[in-house]
């Protein structure tokens, strides 16, 4: 078939356009999304410049046809160009003008599976990956880690080079976690804990928001995502683990009341916190592997149930 | 947030006693012009109580554009408090309110009333019919919408405006996360005049359906009144999805129930799918009939028959049949799993076909054709381009993996934008230009057009462009202020720059609706443009009847057939005796009784229960009297027909 | 040329009778929607009965068994009173149409028992997902019915003054259609909310 050959082919315009891309803009650190620091990142800008590559080829042609068809059929006395007032169908060209696009859709679509697909499973396969437990509250972030027994508020320090698996929820108000560099985000629900993979392949300082609507203080809703060195990172956890102070239920309560708050450390926090979240927030009609381990949930499961 | 409205007055805001003021004096200003020249009765009996679809129309037209203004100082007002990093020009409160009103009221009380506005003025007169199927529904759905976007707008002065977002997604739009009326405002603004549009949508089915003029068959109709159907269709499925999702919301909030609440067993998931089974629909409601407008210029301008009228139909009808496969796309980000997501990106990609075929169409309707660069014109070739990235930017986030980076960033906002500008207004602005000498009977000037047509695009492209650029660098939406270290300040302070021009365009609009109502060129012929369809048959603006005699039609662009083969109202010489027309009576009710859920509406939102029970109780005696009514219509004699004719310069 | 014309507005009038009736149905089908998502939103949220008792525990087989047979029959004596509508005996129709009304009223009022009982017992609206989503349901039901109840009233006083005329005939017609349209929805009910609810 001719499809392997065509996306070949694809392949190479679409990384010779992410070089001009690059070029333009993407050197510029400020274009988060240019500057991917991580696998599912990277996946998710190959899929943006192909799309965007696969556009264009409809797209600039088709700008182009509209300048020459005003200009050359434009109303002026003493216009030679042809005129057919009555000419309104052609069975070639309408065949053509839905293929084109449709073949254009098919690329597109077996791709955006392909990615789909690949981004509910760890972006690398022999490295072991760590568990951060993310809450959104009204207005910050809390972030534990049941591996080290740690928790942060309002930023996050994560291995380099490991995986990172995230569990979503909110204590009532829906937000969504986007850290750009690293991939793209994933809604935190009242009643669930959603699964996000990311990973950084360079330590480094990573912009982290909140990226859906929760009210007055939503627009102060940001977080640093640090990844260090596995080393470092664990010296991180060990020192935070003896030198902060406790996440008590009390301390809980009171971080979850409506407000801002700068960066905090915790060297514990009540175990079944998450789950218990999850639970007070209607997670008890939810499947368990939706809120304990398991593959990506599907809601539409839970509402057959 | 937790900020109880706590008086009935909204007060403490400096902008909003400034509006108090202008509104006082505003309607001070009505009153009294009212009085003065004794225009009462006047307005009574030849608007408020009118069945007729084009004043239907017209009244339609203007709430919509004043809406226009309403949402569009909303939008500036966000547009100078991003412009700069720190702003303290509004208040977080205060910029949420603003960002809910502006998004709601540009859907539902500006795009639908103006979409509203063209189906009434231009639908009963291409079809050749002398109204539409149930003019006292027309009416009552006119004054649903009146009277919804009234109630909706009076939370600006009274009890707080909404705040949750403009699909008000709960939790946040519970009672915890939003107490006070504003929310309740929402809610019975938009119920109200959803019941309105979901009648309208019934209305012109039925008006399309049974009334065309004696000959015209389905594949025969124009393009618009197409779209029109195509758009009716989609009205009658989603809207009831709306108004099911509104009043569980208001069930939540009034009797403390638990369907959309985190606690007690609720799930606000499922709002977010069914706000969105309606919420998707709903923008192939609006932009549907654009591509009819389009169709009908591109055509008119290029002096050639459209391409592809098959196509055109049969991609119009697979967009609305698809349109209702695609809500997931709204929010991939909330981890339905990759089958689901797959399934619905693929769908999404898919409606990227038709629509990519019917700008084919266009660019091949001008392939050899004469193209004159007349103001409905030229908003239409401004549109392709526009629409066209606009669409490409819509395809790119319908491949779910990459909307998980663009979702809920500037990128998103800056794409439906473009497709909602570039698409759906600019088609609506593209059709006032072109009907405006049939509603009217005078063209608006050409040289302030030009002057609003390139403001206004120019203004566009330098708004939203740099929008994108700022979703890939993070920025999110409904941020109400950012700080210096992003980099966003450059570019949004030149978006804040396009705002700005935009809204010089539309000054410049209305300065040419008021310059040409003096100084317009008049319309005699009833056909200035030289038009393909029936409503450029009869005089401008149209007589009450619309056609002396129904016309007969023999194909497509029925009226060019008409002038072209000399038959029909092309030789008004020929035309033979006038018979008596039938015709609907004015009523009252409908105003009443949409006054009625006005009050109804008011109450429920306060929670006054015993008002709200009044409305209601109003509501239903207004539809018992209708049910007693018995003579609702009434013939126009011969004679008067002869008069009109003649005063309108058509042989007698 | 104008003989046709003319003729062709009268078609168009007489059409109008059909419209309403088309217009109607199209009506009918909105509705339809609205109470598809009201039986979604209950599928979902059936089991969210946050630990308090569940359908098994609240509906009473007595209760909702009568109030099925009642609005069966009145669908029955409505279809009745059409039949005595198409014969025009005015006697019959009238008289039809007052069994309906009553059966109607039966029918609501035993509903509003059964909520008000539910309520006293602590299963309200604001209790829980699966009470808040059955009250909705059952609830928007019992709205239609009585609806259509003052609405037939209506239709009625109408036949009283004006007797069986092509006006009176519509909306007797259309009242008829609205009210088996309600019967079917509380087959489904009764399917799906009490039957599954008890079983």
């Amino acid at each position: 078939m001719i499809k392997p050959l065509l996306t070949v082919r694809l392949w190479k315009v679409a990384i010779l356009a992410a070089g001009l891309l690059l070029l333009l803009s993407g050197c510029d650190r400020r274009y988060l999304i240019f500057n991917p620091s991580g696998p599912v990142a990277e996946k998710e800008l190959h899929l943006i410049i192909l799309s965007a590559v696969l556009c264009a080829v409809v797209v600039i042609p088709v700008l182009g046809l509209l300048i020459y068809i005003v200009y050359r059929y434009r109303d002026k006395p003493g216009n030679k160009a042809p005129y057919t007032p009555d000419w309104n169908d052609s069975k070639i060209l309408e065949i053509v003008w839905w293929g084109v696009p449709i073949i254009i859709i098919g690329i597109l679509g077996v791709y955006t599976a392909k990615t789909t697909y690949s981004l509910v499973k760890p972006p690398v396969e022999d490295v072991k990956p760590i568990t951060i437990q993310v809450t959104s509250l009204d207005w910050k972030w809390l972030f534990q880690y049941p591996g080290q027994k740690i928790a942060t508020v309002n930023y996050a320090e994560i291995p380099a080079g490991v995986p990172v698996q995230f569990h979503l929820t909110s204590d009532q108000m829906m937000n969504s976690f986007w850290v750009p560099e690293l991939g793209g985000q994933e809604y935190t629900m009242p009643g669930m804990a959603m699964r996000l993979w990311l990973q950084a392949d360079q330590p480094g300082t990573y912009y982290g928001s909140g990226a859906n609507f929760t009210g007055k203080g939503f627009a102060h809703m940001k977080f640093k995502v640090v990844a260090k060195p596995q080393a470092e990172f664990n010296q991180w956890a060990k020192q935070v683990k003896k030198t902060a102070p406790a996440l008590t239920e009390a301390k809980y309560e009171k971080l979850a009341e409506k407000g801002l708050a700068g960066k905090q450390t915790y060297s514990s926090y009540p175990e079944k916190l998450f789950t218990e979240t999850i639970d007070r927030n209607g997670g008890k009609y939810m499947k368990p592997e939706m809120k304990h381990g398991g593959h990506d949930m599907s809601m539409m499961d839970h509402d057959n149930e | 947030m937790g900020e109880k409205a706590k008086g009935f007055f909204v007060t403490g805001d400096p902008l909003i006693y400034g509006a108090d003021v202008s509104i006082i004096i505003t309607l001070l200003g009505i009153l009294v012009f009212l009085t003065y020249f004794k225009k009462w009765g006047w307005l009574w009996r030849e608007w408020l109580t009118t069945v007729d679809h084009k004043k239907i129309g017209i009244m339609y037209l203007v709430s919509s554009l004043l809406m226009l203004f309403r949402g569009g100082v909303d939008a500036l007002l966000m547009r100078m408090q991003l412009a700069m990093p720190n702003t303290h020009f509004l208040q977080s409160q205060h910029y949420n309110e603003i960002f809910t009103t502006h998004g709601t009221i540009m859907i539902l009380f500006m795009a639908m009333p103006f979409m509203f506005a063209l189906f009434n003025i231009v639908i009963p007169l291409q079809i050749g019919a002398r109204d539409v199927a149930y003019p006292f529904l027309n009416a009552m759905s006119f004054w649903l919408f009146f009277f919804g976007a009234l109630l909706f707008n009076l939370s600006f002065v009274i009890g707080g405006s909404p705040d949750a977002g403009w699909l008000s997604y709960p939790p946040l739009s519970e009672l915890a996360g939003s107490p006070g009326p504003g929310q309740n405002f929402y809610i019975w603004g938009i119920q109200i005049s959803g019941i309105g549009s979901l009648a309208t949508g019934i209305n012109f089915l039925v008006t399309i359906l049974k009334m065309r003029a004696p000959g015209m068959k389905l594949m025969q109709m124009p393009l618009f009144t197409w779209s029109v159907l195509s758009s009716c269709i989609t009205i009658i499925f989603a809207f009831p999805v709306l108004t099911v999702t509104l009043a569980l919301l208001f069930v939540d909030r009034f009797f403390g129930a638990h369907i959309f609440t985190a606690t007690g067993g609720g799930n606000p998931m499922m709002y977010v799918n069914l706000i969105w089974m309606w919420g998707h629909p709903e923008v192939y409601i609006v932009v549907l009939p654009a591509f009819g407008i389009y169709s009908e210029i591109v055509s008119t301008f290029s002096k050639k028959k459209i391409f592809g009228y098959k196509s055109m139909v049969f991609s119009m009808m697979i967009i609305s049949v698809l349109g209702y496969f695609t809500w997931v796309h709204h929010f991939f980000t909330m981890g339905a799993g990759a089958d689901v997501n797959t399934f619905f990106a693929i769908t999404t990609m898919a409606i990227g076909i038709p629509t990519g075929v019917k700008i084919f169409n266009w660019l091949f309707t001008m392939f050899r054709g004469r193209i004159s660069m007349t103001q409905p014109m030229l908003w239409t070739l401004a549109f392709i381009p526009c629409f066209l990235v606009g669409g490409a930017t819509g395809v790119m986030l319908a491949a779910a993996p990459a909307d998980y980076q663009y979702h809920n960033s500037y990128f998103l906002i800056a794409h439906f934008h473009q497709t909602l500008i570039g698409g759906v207004v600019f088609g609506y602005l593209a059709g006032l230009y072109y009907w405006w000498p049939k509603m009217f009977g005078f063209k608006l000037n050409d040289r302030i057009g030009k002057w609003a047509f390139w403001t206004w695009n120019i203004g566009f492209y330098v708004c939203f462009m740099p929008q994108y650029a700022l979703g890939f660098m993070g920025m999110t939406r409904r941020v109400y202020t950012y700080g210096w270290d992003m980099g966003w300040a450059p570019y949004n302070m030149v978006s804040t720059a396009g705002a700005f021009l935009m809204g010089i365009g539309f000054v410049f609009q209305v300065w040419q609706i008021l310059y040409s109502i003096k100084h317009g060129e008049r319309d005699l012929t009833g056909d200035p443009w030289n038009g393909r369809t029936l409503e450029w048959s009869i005089p401008s603006p149209a007589p009450h009847y619309n056609f002396a005699h129904l016309p007969e039609v023999k194909s497509d662009d029925a009226w060019w057939d008409m002038k072209n083969h000399r038959y029909g109202a092309a030789v008004p010489n020929k035309m033979k005796e006038y018979a008596p027309i039938h015709m609907p009576k004015n009523s009252g009710i409908p105003f009443l009784m949409s006054a009625c859920w006005f009050v109804a509406g008011f109450g429920l939102t306060f929670e006054w229960i015993g008002v709200g029970i009044a409305g209601l109780a109003g509501v239903g005696i207004c539809l018992l009297a209708r049910s007693f009514q018995r003579n609702t219509d009434y013939y126009i004699p011969v004679d008067e027909i002869k008069a009109t004719e003649s005063s309108l310069g058509r042989v007698v | 040329m104008a003989q046709p014309a003319i003729s062709m507005d009268a078609h168009q009038e007489h059409h109008h009778d059909t419209f309403k009736l088309l217009g109607f149905w199209i009506f009918l089908v909105t509705d339809c929607i609205i109470f598809a998502c009201l039986f979604a939103v209950y599928a979902v949220l059936r089991t969210h009965t946050d630990g308090d008792l569940t359908g098994r525990e609240l509906f009473e087989v007595k209760g909702f068994t009568a109030e099925t047979l009642i609005l069966l029959a009145s669908s029955f004596t409505s279809g009745l009173a059409s039949l005595a509508m198409q014969k025009g005996s005015k006697k019959h129709l009238l008289g039809w149409l007052t069994v309906t009304v009553l059966l109607g009223l039966s029918f609501v009022g035993l509903e509003i028992t059964e909520f008000a009982k539910m309520a006293s017992e602590g299963a309200a609206i604001s209790t829980n997902a699966f009470l808040s989503s059955f009250f909705t349901l059952v609830g928007t039901h019992g709205l239609h019915v009585s609806f259509g109840l003052i609405w037939m009233t209506g239709v009625m006083v109408q036949i009283g003054r004006y007797g069986i005329d092509a006006h009176t005939k519509e909306k007797v017609t259309i009242v008829g259609l609205y009210w088996h349209f309600l019967d079917v929805v509380w087959i489904f009910i009764f399917t799906v909310v009490y039957l599954l609810g008890v079983m």
